[in-house]
């Protein structure tokens, strides 16, 4: 689970219009959704291609989500075979119709991240590609390159060739590996990305490097000067929960369990989520339901819409509030509480589900005194956070 | 003592007349933290009042150094135009700048580390996406409540900021000589590490309490320094035991960093450097009494 979700990991469709619009050079492709359609878009790549399961997990190849089609008939029956099929628990509402790759005589492979560690930017380059970088990391590390990249200095033509050097990249493609090193860069920086990988490039008969596939994740913090972005974030695959929670603005995610969980902070719902999970252990296995961070400074609204979100989630048995006032002060969060159940039961929600609340820090006596006077039958007090925990474990095993 | 924050720290906020800056501007004037001025370039030249407290305002971070002596810097201003301000307090030789904002783009996180680097690191950072650093009784730069606990013998770091919170909760009748709250991003300015070098160094910290989080492998390297450096007991606690796997693509960063960021592994790498490790914030708590013997 990463904090904050600020990750947006594109399709591979996705990554090759992103690549061809920085010049890394890619084949020809476009993505269609019903079988259809790739007829059409097989005739424009001239009669024959490669249907591409788009889906974002490896070895789709292996699990018959990469199909050669020799005609566009052949094209449209390879397309409904893979259009719905499962790989590896996702299921392919896309395949991309790609142009067929000339003789591939080598495999290689290139990318950029950050390296957290370093506080940088590295480049990774190996004349190993096509299969899995991890297998190569870990048992011929020799043949991958890693080498640092200053985030101000960037990568210019002669720190390309020096990468390339590195990987001991043959001589004979070593520039338009280098050039391909330079473009993936762009790619890199323009796109505010934290991922982008080619695998395999491929050096063709024509002695070409060519980018066969490839993955790139973005930084959703970057929205503010990508607005594009926005538009390639996958709002299929979301759960519908959390498609809801996203367009409140909640930074929620669906989890398997039966206890509800609302808090302020990542870390402390982090934390919260275990301490349910602990409790669970003596209440016959129950666990949390969801991630669900309010941030800092809850309104009445935010709270609504947190506990609205939970509340609609039919997995959900009990809800547990673990609010640390830190600047959030804890009163309003009660009054948030408070407001919240009139206000879905005005809407005529099912409001039956238990609330365990607990309230610590700023202005906490007067939170939990707002809490006691509205004495809401729903709502129960514990006023510490593995007391709590265990009296919403309880309650929802009860159940 | 205390670590990088002390009574006599001189300091600023860049973004202080912004609607956040000026919040926190007024809650750490109450914490008794010495704030000598603002930096705005649009509103320099003029003053702006917290209950009585009159606070100018700067064009610059330079300017604001020049006539206040400051030595800290406190960053409330947006996204969108931090990379700037930080740029500007390097650019100023400032020591500590604690950037408060999240939801920093990690290549301008990425550009300002690089450029303190390339300006000879005179400037600590300290977050972005933090709450920032807290010397109880004495200064307070940044948005951790000044009320939760008293000065004492605890030194505290972590990645999140609630967590802060509540480690200081449960332990507020033993007091805390300073707690830093590094951020949670996967850029950020002072790590782990340099928060245990420092309170190793610290004579008013007896014990070390650590809290780190899933990811990366900032715990495991802090064990690692924490076996060669650290003489006083450290007690840890890392949150997300139970959190599932994200959902990933290339496992491209595990390679990077050599490991898995589990709660669990980091908890072992830990465990193996001498440090005790709670389960929860309540044990945490209790290992660090009992470490105590308080």
């Amino acid at each position: 689970m990463e904090k904050g979700r600020t990750r947006v990991d594109l399709f591979e469709y996705q990554a090759r219009d992103l690549f061809a619009k920085h010049g890394v050079p890619v084949l020809a492709g476009e993505v269609i959704d019903t079988p259809e359609d790739a007829r059409a878009a097989t005739e424009r790549l001239g009669g024959k291609s490669v249907v591409k399961a788009q889906v974002k997990v490896g070895g789709r190849g292996k699990a018959g989500g990469v199909k050669l089609a020799a005609t566009p008939d052949e094209a449209v029956a390879r397309a409904t075979d893979i259009l719905g099929m499962d790989i590896k628990g996702h299921t392919v509402h896309k395949v991309m119709i790609a142009e067929t790759a000339p003789e591939i005589l080598e495999e290689y492979y290139v990318s950029y991240l950050l390296d957290r560690t370093n506080r940088t930017f590295l480049a990774m380059a190996s004349v190993a590609g096509g299969m899995d970088i991890e297998e190569v990391a870990a048992t011929t590390p020799e043949k991958l390159a890693k080498v640092p990249v200053n985030a101000i200095e960037g990568v210019s033509i002669e720190k390309a060739r020096e990468i390339v050097a590195l990987a001991k990249f043959p001589a004979e493609v070593a520039e338009k590996v280098a050039e391909v090193m330079v473009t993936l860069w762009k790619t890199f920086v323009a796109e505010d990305a934290l991922l982008v990988e080619v695998n395999p490039l491929a050096k063709v008969a024509s002695g070409d490097v060519i980018a066969l596939d490839g993955k790139v994740s973005l930084d959703a913090n970057a929205e503010f000067r990508q607005p594009e972005h926005e538009a390639l974030e996958d709002k299929d695959a979301a759960n519908p929960l959390e498609a809801a929670a996203k367009a409140k603005g909640l930074n929620y995610v669906k989890l398997d369990g039966q206890v509800g969980i609302i808090g302020n902070g990542a870390g402390l719902v982090m934390s919260t989520l275990d301490v349910v999970a602990y409790a669970g252990e003596n209440h016959g296995g129950v666990k949390p339901a969801n991630f669900l961070d309010i941030g800092g400074g809850a309104s009445a609204e935010v709270m609504a819409n947190g506990l609205e979100i939970i509340l609609g989630d039919p997995d959900v048995k009990s809800v547990f509030v673990n609010v640390f006032g830190g600047i959030t002060a804890c009163d309003e969060v009660a009054k948030g509480i408070v407001q919240a159940l009139e206000l879905l039961k005005s809407k005529g929600e099912d409001v039956s589900k238990p609330l365990v609340v607990r309230l610590d820090g700023n202005n906490a006596e007067l939170g939990r005194k707002i809490l006691s006077d509205a004495n809401h039958p729903l709502v129960q007090r514990v006023d510490t956070m593995d007391g709590a925990a265990d009296k919403a474990a309880e309650l929802a095993a009860a159940k | 003592m205390a670590i990088f924050l002390t009574k006599d720290s001189k300091v600023i906020v860049q973004g202080m007349t912004g609607a956040t800056g000026m919040k926190h501007t007024k809650l750490m004037l109450a914490d008794g933290t010495n704030i000598v001025g603002g930096v705005n370039p649009r509103k320099a030249g003029t003053e702006v009042d917290f209950d009585g407290t009159s606070v100018p305002v700067f064009g610059s971070v330079a300017e604001a150094m020049e006539k206040t002596g400051a030595d800290v810097t406190v960053v409330f201003v947006p996204p969108a135009f931090a990379k700037a301000a930080v740029v500007e307090a390097i650019d100023a030789e400032i020591p500590l700048a604690v950037v408060i904002t999240e939801g920093i783009a990690v290549h301008d996180s990425a550009a300002f580390w690089a450029y303190a680097g390339s300006k000879g690191n005179k400037t600590r950072i300290i977050g972005p996406n933090c709450p920032g650093l807290i010397t109880p009784g004495q200064s307070n730069a940044g948005i951790i409540p000044g009320d939760i606990t008293k000065p004492g013998r605890i030194g505290l770091v972590s990645k999140s900021g609630t967590l802060t919170y509540q480690m200081m909760y449960e332990l507020r009748d033993i007091g805390f000589s300073s707690a830093v709250g590094i951020g949670g991003d996967p850029v950020i300015g002072t790590t782990h590490i340099d928060a245990l070098a420092a309170f190793e160094a610290d004579p008013e910290t007896e014990l070390i309490v650590m809290i780190g989080e899933i990811g990366g492998d900032a715990e495991e390297r802090a064990a690692d320094f924490i076996k060669a450096n650290v003489t006083k007991p450290v007690v840890g606690y890392v949150a997300g035991f139970t959190a599932p796997e994200g959902k990933t693509m290339g496992h491209a960063g595990a390679i990077v960093s050599g490991s898995s960021g589990t709660a669990q592994a980091k908890k072992e790498a830990l465990e193996a450097a001498g440090v005790k490790v709670g389960k929860t914030p309540s044990e945490t708590a209790r290992l660090a009494r009992a470490a105590l013997g308080a």
